[in-house]
């Protein structure tokens, strides 16, 4: 047990503290009553409340305020989105039953999407990616191409979850334009470490949520065009637009506002900042372990790459066991993908780019974000060496296990 | 000690990694996840029971304060455990696929693995005591497998298989303890698996439903049943849905002449001939074991010990004799319904000497 050690925090991906304003907001919001939906004068004030964390959201996103859609989070988001649009697209036309998305979509875009496969007939479109985790994006326009009537909706991430690789989404939107298939974008990662500006991408709708950037788990956005009314996943009060019913959650609304507001206010500065950081772990790592590979695009900048996410894989190594022996010294990380029993699953985005399924079970994700200092990335790199080489004979182990006990001395 | 504690959920390994706790030792609670279940696709409806599993063991963690994570070991199970059940099933055999396992994959892959990544040993919570006997000569001290004070749930049957190398890196905690009292401390300690019930069934088999389990695997395979006169009594699916000494649901239909139960006598996995007869007819009084392990040094001299044939089975007088690559058994009692694949366990006393693999019986000609 680590208790008296300091933790050093390298799964800013997974989610990211809060930053100090939004949680101050929060805490005011929470001892304030009022139902953003009532008429009195309490109502009204947690709907001015509501509204300003709203035209605050859309401001910083180059968005206009009625195209925010407060929802529960990224899932949410991404489900109401693609589930919705290919409703409301099919309801319109029964031949518009296609959909077109990249192969390395986090589970809460690519599971909807299969399921929709599985239980609605839909066709489903998958653009393979290349070695860097980057769409294809001619084979995306063949896609569309080959019957652009039929697809319902194109859709693909901003940047990745596990490499931080970049997509092309103005090249995405460019084809899908040409016939009027609106694309959507989950942004969930590129929100706050690139400047993201929705009105500008030309994207129908974009995914973001507060986690993480500063903001409270349990809330995000669908930002959505006004021209386009998915069929909406939850029916009730027929708040949002009457895209997303239920009670509007003001404190969460509002702490979101400020997180969003204070780390876009701060993007520059800090994707900088934290660039820098990755570069010296980075160097680190190879320093330790030279044969150590970083994945994805090795280019810097807001058309290649996250500055904060580092996926490394250790050849010869099972990502599980380095994760356990650094958890072991307090030192957080990620193996980029896992299930809900916990049991850990080759990456399907790394299976996607070709690396097969050992290479995908020995890589660790390391993500920075706004709390991380110089020491943490020290930290990390002082323990690496030790973790490496025990992960390293534990594979070893593994992988000449041949039913026979062996030595134990 | 730092050490893996292997929780699988339930209420013996939860209590097991809380004395282990206890006894100061740094303890990991690891879950071992057993089951191949590629899903591409997660339905997101109620998981399967080893998802649920996994949960009341990373509850059990929790609240001992230790750190947790779960271990794929559905590969080797796979390999190990999985397949050869199949194949030995497929052999006309009666495989135990707990104590495969645990020669294979607790005691072997897990263990193998704890100690590679800087562990010391594992703890689990069987039932089954280990004592460790220093003769005095300097040399490394053994470490003796015993069975555990409740008899009723003592398990040194399915440790039987392990070697002196994989009990020095062993702890079970509860050897000494009734289950009774293992439920009251899990209460004490505010477990939420203080009264989940005991687990009986073969864990990747669902419902306890072997035959039905086989032939999912292994499709029909038509054979006969016949008497020991050799007339066919019925048609049958498949000879893997039998067991030697099996009495219940063969559906003969008809009684045998004499009006008395028959049993399952032979299994012959090639035709899948699988022959009837009467209880008198399974009476074993000696038999071969193949692949001996022993918990200590190979026995030099003739054994009179007793040994036990099957999980929770009785305890039968025996001489053993022992070569390199088998033992041969004389019963001083005789057995009934000893199925070939079976494991031969050998006790001194309370002590496990080792086991063999049941290859061959010797009916008693009546």
């Amino acid at each position: 047990m680590n208790d008296s050690r300091p933790t050093v925090y390298l799964d800013h991906a997974a989610t990211t503290p809060m930053v100090p304003e939004a949680i101050a907001v929060m805490t005011e919001e929470l001892a304030r009553t009022g139902n953003a939906s009532s008429l009195h004068g309490s109502g009204r004030a947690a709907r001015r409340t509501v509204e300003e964390a709203r035209e605050l959201i859309a401001e910083k996103l180059g968005a206009r305020p009625s195209e925010v859609v407060f929802c529960s989070g990224g899932t949410e988001a991404n489900n109401l989105a693609i589930k919705g649009l290919y409703w409301s697209r099919l309801a319109q036309d029964p031949a518009c039953n296609r959909i077109v998305f990249s192969a390395v979509e986090h589970h809460a875009l690519l599971d909807p999407v299969t399921w929709l496969a599985i239980h609605e007939g839909a066709r489903i479109d998958t653009t393979p990616v290349g070695r860097e985790g980057r769409i294809v994006v001619d084979a995306l326009r063949e896609a569309v191409e080959s019957d652009p009537a039929s697809v319902a909706a194109v859709t693909t991430m901003w940047a990745n979850n596990e490499l931080g690789t970049v997509q092309p989404v103005a090249d995405v939107v460019a084809i899908a334009r040409e016939h009027g298939i609106p694309v959507h974008s989950d942004a969930v990662q590129a929100a706050g470490y690139l400047p993201l500006d929705f009105g500008a991408s030309g994207l129908d709708a974009m995914t973001v949520t507060a986690h993480k950037l500063g903001g409270p788990v349990g809330i995000g956005a669908l930002v959505i065009g006004r021209e386009l009314q998915p069929t909406p996943l939850l029916h009730g009060g027929g708040q949002e637009r009457d895209l997303r019913s239920g009670t509007i959650g003001v404190p969460l609304i509002a702490a979101f506002a400020k997180a969003l507001e204070v780390t876009v206010d701060r993007q520059a500065e800090m994707s900088a900042r934290i660039e820098a950081l990755r570069a010296r772990m980075v160097d680190g790592i190879r320093r330790v372990v030279p044969d150590a590979i970083v994945n994805g695009d090795p280019e810097p900048g807001p058309q290649h790459r996250l500055p904060n996410i580092a996926h490394v894989t250790f050849p010869g190594c099972e990502g599980d066991a380095m994760l356990m022996l650094l958890d072991a010294q307090g030192i957080e990380c990620s193996t980029g993908s896992a299930c809900d029993a916990g049991v850990p699953q080759p990456s399907h985005v790394l299976l996607a780019m070709g690396y097969d399924d050992v290479a995908a079970r020995g890589s660790l994700r390391f993500s920075l974000g706004h709390t991380s200092t110089e020491a943490d990335v020290d930290a990390l790199i002082a323990a690496l060496s030790g973790v490496h080489e025990r992960a390293l004979s534990a594979a070893q182990v593994r992988s000449t296990f041949d039913g026979t006990v062996r030595s134990a001395s | 000690m730092r050490v893996i504690a292997a929780m699988s959920g339930g209420v013996d390994s939860a209590v097991a990694a809380a004395r282990a706790v206890d006894a100061s030792h740094d303890v990991t609670g690891v879950h071992l996840a057993l089951s191949r279940n590629p899903r591409s696709y997660r339905s997101g409806a109620r998981g399967c029971c080893s998802i649920e599993d996994a949960g009341d063991a990373r509850r059990a963690a929790d609240v001992l304060g230790i750190p947790f994570y779960v271990w794929d070991m559905s590969e080797e199970f796979a390999d190990e455990v999985v397949d050869d059940f199949v194949a030995e099933y497929t052999a006309g055999r009666t495989p135990n696929p707990c104590l495969r396992c645990n020669e294979k994959i607790k005691f072997a892959a897990v263990l193998d693995r704890a100690l590679a990544l800087g562990f010391d040993g594992v703890v689990t919570g069987h039932y089954a005591q280990l004592r460790t006997v220093d003769d005095g000569t300097g040399e490394m001290p053994r470490v003796e497998l015993h069975r555990a004070v409740d008899h009723g749930k003592d398990q040194s049957y399915v440790l039987g298989v392990l070697t002196q190398d994989q009990l020095a890196h062993s702890l079970f905690p509860l050897g000494g303890t009734d289950k009774t009292s293992v439920r009251a401390e899990a209460e004490r300690r505010g477990l939420q698996v203080a009264q989940k019930p005991d687990s009986h069934d073969i864990c990747f088999v669902a419902d306890g439903d072997n035959a039905g389990w086989l032939r999912d695997k292994l499709g029909p395979k038509p054979g006969t049943i016949v008497d020991e006169s050799g007339e066919t009594l019925r048609e049958h699916d498949g000879a893997y849905a039998f067991t030697i000494g099996q009495r219940r649901g063969l559906r003969l239909g008809v009684p045998a002449d004499d009006g008395k139960p028959r049993f399952v006598l032979d299994i012959e996995p090639t035709s899948g001939t699988v022959t009837v007869g009467p209880r008198e007819h399974l009476r074993v009084d000696a038999l071969a074991g193949v692949r001996p392990l022993w918990a200590g040094g190979v026995p030099r001299e003739r054994l009179e010990c007793t040994v036990q044939l099957r999980a929770h089975g009785d305890e039968h007088a025996a001489s053993v004799e022992v070569s390199d690559s088998e033992v041969r058994v004389e019963l001083r009692d005789p057995a009934y319904g000893i199925a070939p694949g079976q494991a031969c366990v050998i006790y001194d006393g309370t002590r496990v000497v080792g086991s063999a693999t049941i290859a061959e019986t010797r009916r008693v000609t009546v």
